[in-house]
C-alpha cells in the first residue's frame, strides 16, 4: 500500500496517540499514586503523576489489616485450586471428546448448548442454596470448573495432534489414561498454559458470585474489597465532604486497586504471547 | 453468557463446525475407533476409560447448566424459600402477569433497551474501525506494542474498570481535581443519570473496543490482496478501495457478529450495572438482570425473579434465531446453517 496523505497520517498517529494514552494513563496514576507520601498527595489534590518522596506505607497498611490481607488470600486460593480443577475437568473431557467414542456426540450437543442459553441468575442461586455452598469457598470456585470456550479450544487442539502418535502408542499397549498423560499432555503445554491463563483471570476477576452466595465477610475475595472500600466508599464520601477534599486514605484506596491490578499485569505478557496463535485458531477456524 | 466481563472473549461460540470432525468412515482414530463395534458391550469395553474421563465434567454440566436451567419451573409456581421445588404449588401464567403488571419490569425492560440501542449504535462499530486503523499501520513494531495496550483492559474485571473510572472521571476523580483547580464547576460524570448511557458505552469501549478488534483484523487479513493492487491499477482511491473491497471483505464476520449482539441484547452488562447502581440510583440503572436479582434474591420473590430471567432468556433466542433467519435471506452464512453444507 502507498504512503497515506498527509493529513490522514496525522490524524491516525492523533487517534492512535489518545487511544493508548486513555488505556495507560489511569492505571500509572494509580500506582504512582499508591506509591505518593500522603502529603505529596494532599498538595498535588489527590493524584500524583510522579512520586517524589516514594513510600511503600500504604502497602504495609493494608498488608496488615486482617480483612484486606484475608481477602488476598481468598482470591489466590480460589484462583489457585479453581484453576487446577477447571484445568483437570476440561482436559479430560476435551481428550475425550476429541476422539470418537461412544455417546461423544450427544456430550458435545450438551456442552454447545452452554455457549448459547445460562440457567439465569435465580435458579443458579437456588442451585447453589440446595448443595449447601452458600457461604462456602466453594461456592466461587465449583460454578466456574468447566467453561465451553475453553473446552472448545482445548479440544480443538486435541484433535490437531497426529493419530499416529496416539495410535502408536495404543499398539504398544497403552491404556487411554495412559496416553493422555504421557502423550498427549507433553505435547499439549501451549494450550494448557492459555486455557489456565483465561481460567485463572477469570477466577481472580469473578466478582459477582461472591456478592451473590457470600455473606460472611472474612471470606470475601478482594474484588469485593475493591467494591466496598473503593467504589462504594469514594461516592459515599466525595458527595459528602465536597470535591475538593481528598478522601485522606486515598493512597491507600490505590493501593488496594493495585493489589487487584498487579496479578494481571503480571499474567498479562505471557497471555499476550498465545492470542493470535490459541485464540484465534480456536474461535474462528473452531 | 451472563455478562460480558468473563475472561473469555466474545468470540461467536464457535460450533466446532463438521469439517473438524474425524470423519466416521475416514479411520482417522486408528484401527481402534475406526470401525463401528458390533455391540454396546464392546463399544463400552473399547471405551470405557474415556466415558470415565467425561465425568467430572459432565457432572459439571449437570450441576451448574441442566439442573438449574429445569429449576425454572419455580417461575410457574408460587416457590417460598421452605418448600422444595416439588412441592411448590402450580400456578400456571400467574407469575408472568404479575411480573408484566410490575411497574418495575417495565421501566427495567426499557432502560435495557435503551442501553442495547446506545452500545449497539456507539459502541459495535468501534472495533471494525479500530481494525481498519491498525490493520493500515505500517510499522509493525508501533503495531504489535499498539495492539498489546489495546487488548490489556479486556482482562480487567469490571470492579477495577468501575474504579478506575471514578477515579478519573468521578466528583473528587482526577479530571474534577484538575478542573476545580482552573477554576471551573466540576461535572459529576458518575453519578449524572441523565449521561448515564454515555458512561456506560464508555466503559465498554474502554474494556473491549481493543479485544473485539481481533476477530476484524483477522478477517481482514484473509481478503486477497491482489484485489487492491488491481483496484488501485483500475484508479480506485483510497476510500473507494475500502468501501469496496475492505468492508465487503469483513461482511460475513460482521453479520456474524450483529447476530450474536441481537441475541444478547438483553444482556447489558449485568456487573457493570449492579457495580453503578447505588451511584445513579434504581430507576436509571435498573436493568433486567439487576431486576431478576433484588426482586429474587433480595426481595425474596423468587418466582417473579425467575420469571424474569426465563422471559429475557426466551426473548433472547427468539431473537438470535430471527437475525439468524435474516441474515441467510440476505445471502449471509449467519451462525449456523439448517443444513449441513
Amino acid at each position: 500500500m502507498e504512503k497515506p496523505s498527509a493529513p490522514l497520517a496525522i490524524a491516525k498517529t492523533v487517534v492512535i496517540a489518545t487511544i493508548s494514552l486513555a488505556v495507560i494513563v489511569p492505571m500509572l496514576v494509580v500506582v504512582s499514586t499508591s506509591f505518593a507520601s500522603g502529603e505529596q498527595i494532599r498538595d498535588a489534590g489527590g493524584y500524583v503523576l510522579f512520586p517524589t518522596d516514594p513510600t511503600l506505607e500504604a502497602y504495609r497498611t493494608i498488608f496488615s489489616s486482617p480483612l484486606v490481607f484475608r481477602s488476598l488470600g481468598v482470591s489466590v486460593f480460589v484462583t489457585a485450586v479453581g484453576t487446577l480443577l477447571a484445568l483437570f475437568v476440561t482436559i479430560c473431557m476435551a481428550y475425550a471428546l476429541s476422539r470418537p467414542v461412544l455417546g461423544g456426540k450427544f456430550m458435545l450437543m450438551a456442552i454447545i448448548l452452554t455457549l448459547f442459553f445460562s440457567p439465569g441468575l435465580i435458579p443458579m442461586f437456588l442451585m447453589i442454596k440446595q448443595l449447601g455452598l452458600l457461604n462456602s469457598i466453594w461456592s466461587l470456585i465449583l460454578p466456574g470448573a468447566f467453561a465451553g470456550f475453553n473446552f472448545i479450544v482445548m479440544r480443538s487442539f486435541f484433535m490437531g495432534i497426529p493419530t499416529e502418535l496416539t495410535e502408536a502408542a495404543r499398539i504398544d499397549g497403552a491404556s487411554d489414561f495412559r496416553i493422555l498423560r504421557t502423550v498427549v499432555l507433553p505435547l499439549s503445554k501451549a494450550v494448557i498454559a492459555v486455557i489456565g491463563l483465561f481460567y485463572a483471570v477469570g477466577f481472580w476477576n469473578s466478582f459477582f458470585n461472591a456478592m451473590l452466595y457470600i455473606n460472611d465477610q472474612t471470606l470475601w475475595p478482594v474484588q469485593m474489597i475493591l467494591r466496598s472500600y473503593v467504589i462504594q466508599g469514594t461516592s459515599l464520601t466525595a458527595d459528602q465532604l465536597g470535591v475538593q477534599q481528598a478522601p485522606p486514605p486515598q493512597s491507600i484506596k490505590m493501593a488496594v486497586v493495585v493489589v487487584a491490578l498487579a496479578p494481571i499485569v503480571l499474567v498479562y505478557p505471557f497471555l499476550q504471547k498465545y492470542f493470535s496463535k490459541g485464540v484465534i485458531t480456536g474461535a474462528i477456524k473452531g | 453468557m451472563t455478562t460480558r466481563s468473563t475472561a473469555q472473549p466474545e468470540a461467536p461460540p464457535a460450533a466446532p463446525a463438521p469439517a473438524n470432525e474425524p470423519h466416521p468412515g475416514s479411520d482417522s482414530s486408528g484401527a481402534s475407533r475406526g470401525r463401528p463395534p458390533r455391540s454396546l458391550r464392546s463399544r463400552l469395553r473399547r471405551d470405557w476409560q474415556m466415558l470415565v474421563l467425561m465425568i467430572p465434567g459432565a457432572l459439571a454440566l449437570l450441576l451448574f447448566f441442566y439442573i438449574p436451567i429445569f429449576g425454572n419451573v419455580i417461575a410457574f409456581q408460587d416457590y417460598q424459600p421452605y418448600y422444595t421445588i416439588s412441592e411448590a404449588p402450580f400456578v400456571g401464567l400467574t407469575k408472568f402477569v404479575e411480573l408484566f403488571q410490575d411497574d418495575r419490569f417495565g421501566l427495567a425492560l426499557r432502560n435495557t433497551l435503551i442501553y442495547a440501542a446506545f452500545q449497539l449504535v456507539l459502541f459495535f462499530p468501534l472495533p471494525i474501525l479500530l481494525a481498519l486503523i491498525v490493520d493500515s499501520m505500517m510499522s509493525q513494531r508501533l503495531r504489535k506494542a499498539f495492539q498489546s495496550i489495546v487488548y490489556l483492559p479486556h482482562f480487567l474485571s469490571w470492579v477495577l474498570v468501575i474504579a478506575l473510572f471514578q477515579q478519573m472521571l468521578g466528583g473528587a476523580g482526577l479530571i474534577n481535581q484538575a478542573m476545580v483547580r482552573s477554576g471551573l464547576d466540576p461535572i459529576p460524570f458518575m453519578t449524572n443519570s441523565d449521561s448515564f448511557a454515555l458512561l456506560i458505552v464508555a466503559e465498554v469501549a474502554w474494556k473491549d473496543a481493543g479485544w473485539g478488534m481481533i476477530i476484524f483484523l483477522a478477517a481482514l487479513a484473509s481478503i486477497d490482496q491482489s484485489l487492491y493492487e488491481s483496484a488501485a491499477s483500475d484508479g480506485a482511491g483510497r476510500f473507494r478501495r475500502t468501501w469496496h473491497i475492505t468492508l465487503p471483505g469483513m461482511r460475513p464476520v460482521i453479520v456474524l457478529l450483529l447476530i450474536l449482539n441481537l441475541g444478547s441484547i438483553l444482556t447489558v452488562g449485568f456487573e457493570q450495572f449492579i457495580l453503578q447502581r447505588d451511584a445513579v440510583g434504581a430507576d436509571t440503572a435498573e436493568v433486567l438482570d439487576t431486576y431478576s436479582y433484588y426482586t429474587g434474591v433480595i426481595g425474596g420473590d423468587w418466582s417473579i425473579g425467575a420469571a424474569a430471567g426465563l422471559a429475557k432468556g426466551i426473548v433472547g433466542t427468539i431473537l438470535i434465531l430471527l437475525a439468524n433467519k435474516v441474515a441467510h435471506l440476505l445471502g449471509e452464512d449467519g451462525i449456523y446453517r439448517g443444513r449441513p453444507q
